[in-house]
């Protein structure tokens, strides 16, 4: 999830056997919905909801795996709570992640699951450099805008390396002060579903700047949905109010 | 290892009673990969000896075994539920015994329905024509049942669940789902401990024919023994669920057909002409029985094994088909967002779903049955005093309906009529 310092250069990870107890704990950690991933594992249903709909709406496709055959780029891939549910519904999934903890993590939990998904060490640039552009139908870029030192650069490079007729979707939270209230404030000073310090306010990004750089970079920005909490149901769901938490597609 | 693997897809479903079935043919429809195990054959359970009983089905259920393909092959065999009558059952004083008492409370289809051919409050159905129904509608759709099959103990594996079968084979899925009744083997060795009581009241259910049309009502008699209903069946039939203390009820089982006669008209009254019984005289001991979780490792709680509850609301049967209900439309939105339906995220947002609901009719039907079973004179006048109240509150009436309609809370798909799909 972040992008805390920059890798050197893109790699494939493999794991040390002598690792793997290791990174297996660490993955059987992410994968509880009781553990510090608490939260993702609750807002993780809603948003995968919605971009399956709208992938599935954009390619024309319904059924058991509506992304089959489909090169899907997850970048900040994490552990792979987004890439795993995207390569079940039958996409070829590449996870990047800056953190090689998160990866080997990732692999190790794709393993076990039965899962083939090409997990790699890097940055969204690094791969751009190494693929070239144009590279993938969908690019996933959820909760990493609001981490890295340049998001209108990286929005750039995520865009290049999209195909003509593919789509890209952004995921983040919005700079208004209701959202510093509920999503920082909130979630990291009250209910302390996160760390202190996971997203600084002067950080968030808002739509419009999403829009901004993705039109730049030649995609058709669509208007953004809105993930909200309940707390009666202590759920999410897709609403009309982009104020928090929002989702952007974005076609070329 | 020995044995084969004969399945490996989304869900198996350990038990082919109606929750089972319904569950797994509401998977089946919507494109999961399910499969179902029994120890009988499907068609065993159509037999009278083996259910006697009848089901109220409330509308919200009718929908779903509309939606799924069941009620289809109900035409003729369900009746429908026009008004329902609670009454104190033994008047005060009166000359003869038996029939409605003075203070009621009268519910009727029209206050929340009101079109002509609006939905009813419910359906009577026989046990075995709903099994019969089902049985047929699964080898229609070809679902995939392994019967006479036994389960003998569930493992989990990274990634899926196991059922491992006498004789060696085994069946794989990501989720399994007990639907093994109140006895449940899997509950049990998932060290899912349950509370529960006996209430020393056993039920005697059994059909009668009468003179005289029901015209679709149903009446609930509250006696000192427990709750006598009769509900409405085709024809001029109703089955009676008749509730006394357990020696009672024995004894009253036990008697000779004579005996047994003068019992029920003593009870039952004659306000529908001469009454008779049609079919052989069932008992059934009656408990409350809540699992303490719904849920373990790749494994959900579903129908009895989950909860059994007083039957005096007739509210048992559909809170499995509200359990198929919710776990279907679980189990198709975490496969619709490639999610793993066996995984402990998916699995609490059902347990979340349906144990309110549980714990709460659990609860509800307790303290009913505590205040309506007995023959205290203050009490007697409490509740009727109840009744006639709730009768004179129009929003208290339509409440109480749309309650016992399934129609409270948040609604799963299938119980408003809508189709899942993968």
């Amino acid at each position: 999830m972040a992008q805390s310092s920059s890798p050197e250069t893109l790699s494939s990870p493999s794991i040390d056997p002598a690792e793997v107890e290791k990174f297996s704990r660490m993955a059987a950690e992410w994968w509880d919905p009781k553990s510090k991933f608490a939260p993702l594992h609750k807002f993780n249903p809603a948003r995968l909801s919605w971009i399956r709909e709208r992938l599935s709406a954009h390619f024309g496709r319904e059924g058991r795996e509506p992304l089959e055959g489909l090169e899907l780029l997850d970048i900040g891939c994490g552990g792979g709570l987004v890439s795993e549910p995207m390569a079940r519904l039958g996409a070829k999934v590449t996870g990047v992640d800056a953190a090689e903890p998160n990866i080997k993590t990732a692999l190790v939990h794709a393993r076990e699951a039965g899962l083939k998904i090409d997990y790699r060490h890097g940055t969204a640039e690094q791969l751009l450099e190494a693929e070239g552009p144009g590279r993938f139908d969908v690019v996933l870029n959820l909760e990493v805008v609001e981490h890295v030192a340049d998001p209108a650069q990286f929005l750039t490079d995520c865009a290049a390396l999209v195909k003509p007729g593919g789509v890209m979707i952004v995921g983040t939270i919005n700079r208004t002060s209701r959202a510093f209230v509920t999503a920082i404030f909130g979630v990291e000073y009250v209910l302390g579903w996160l760390p202190r310090g996971t997203h600084r306010f002067a950080k968030l990004v808002k739509p419009e700047e999403v829009e901004g750089a993705l039109k730049a970079a030649g995609l058709t920005p669509e208007t953004p949905v809105g993930v909200s909490y309940n707390p009666l149901k202590d759920s999410f769901f897709i609403s009309s109010d982009a104020g928090v938490n929002y989702l952007m597609a974005a076609t070329k | 290892m020995t044995g084969k693997t004969l399945f490996d897809g989304d869900v198996v479903i350990s038990g082919g009673g109606l929750a089972g079935l319904t569950l797994a043919l509401a998977l089946h429809r919507a494109g999961v990969k399910v499969a179902v195990i029994d120890a009988l054959p499907l068609d065993a359970h159509a037999d009278t000896a083996f259910d006697g009983r009848a089901s109220a089905l409330a509308y919200t259920s009718w929908r779903m075994l509309q939606e799924i393909g069941i009620a289809k092959h109900l035409k003729g065999q369900s009746q429908r539920i026009e008004d329902i009558l609670v009454v104190d059952g033994r008047p005060l004083d009166g000359l003869k015994p038996g029939g409605p008492g003075v203070d009621s409370l009268h519910f009727d289809r029209r206050e929340i329905h009101p079109r002509e051919e609006g939905e009813p409050l419910g359906y009577m159905v026989e046990n075995r024509h709903t099994r019969i129904a089902a049985a047929k509608c699964a080898s229609e759709a070809g679902l995939p049942v392994f019967a006479p099959r036994r389960a003998h103990a569930m493992q989990t594996q990274a990634g899926h669940g196991e059922l491992a079968l006498e004789g060696g084979d085994r069946l794989k899925a990501r989720l399994i789902v007990a639907c093994d009744g109140k006895m449940s083997r899997l509950r049990e060795q998932a060290g899912i401990r349950s509370l529960g009581r006996r209430y020393g009241q056993s039920a005697i259910v059994l059909t009668v024919e009468h003179e005289l049309p029901h015209e679709g009502v149903a009446y609930e008699y509250f006696m000192p023994g427990g709750p006598f209903a009769i509900l409405p069946l085709t024809g001029n039939r109703s089955s009676l669920v008749w509730t006394e203390k357990d020696a009672p009820a024995r004894a009253i089982a036990a008697l000779d057909p004579q005996g047994f006669q003068e019992a029920l008209e003593a009870r039952f009254g004659d306000f529908l002409g001469r009454v008779k019984p049609v079919s052989p005289v069932h008992i059934y001991p009656l408990g409350l029985m809540l699992a303490e979780r719904f849920t373990a490792e790749r494994l959900a709680l579903a129908g009895d094994a989950a909860r059994t509850i007083h039957p005096i609301a007739g509210q048992g049967f559909n809170l499995g088909i509200r359990d198929a209900a919710a776990l279907s439309e679980v189990v198709v939105d975490a496969l619709r967002a490639g999610l793993d339906p066996g995984s402990q995220a998916v699995l609490t947002r059902y347990e979340r779903w349906r144990k309110t609901d549980s714990a709460a009719l659990a609860l509800g039907t307790d303290m009913f049955n505590l205040l309506f079973s007995n023959d205290n004179t203050a009490l007697r006048h409490v509740r009727g005093l109840g009744l006639s109240l709730a009768n004179a509150v129009p929003q208290a009436r339509r409440f109480f309906m749309r309650t016992a309609g399934g129609e409270t809370g948040d609604l799963p798909r299938l119980l408003k009529g809508e189709a899942l799909r993968l």
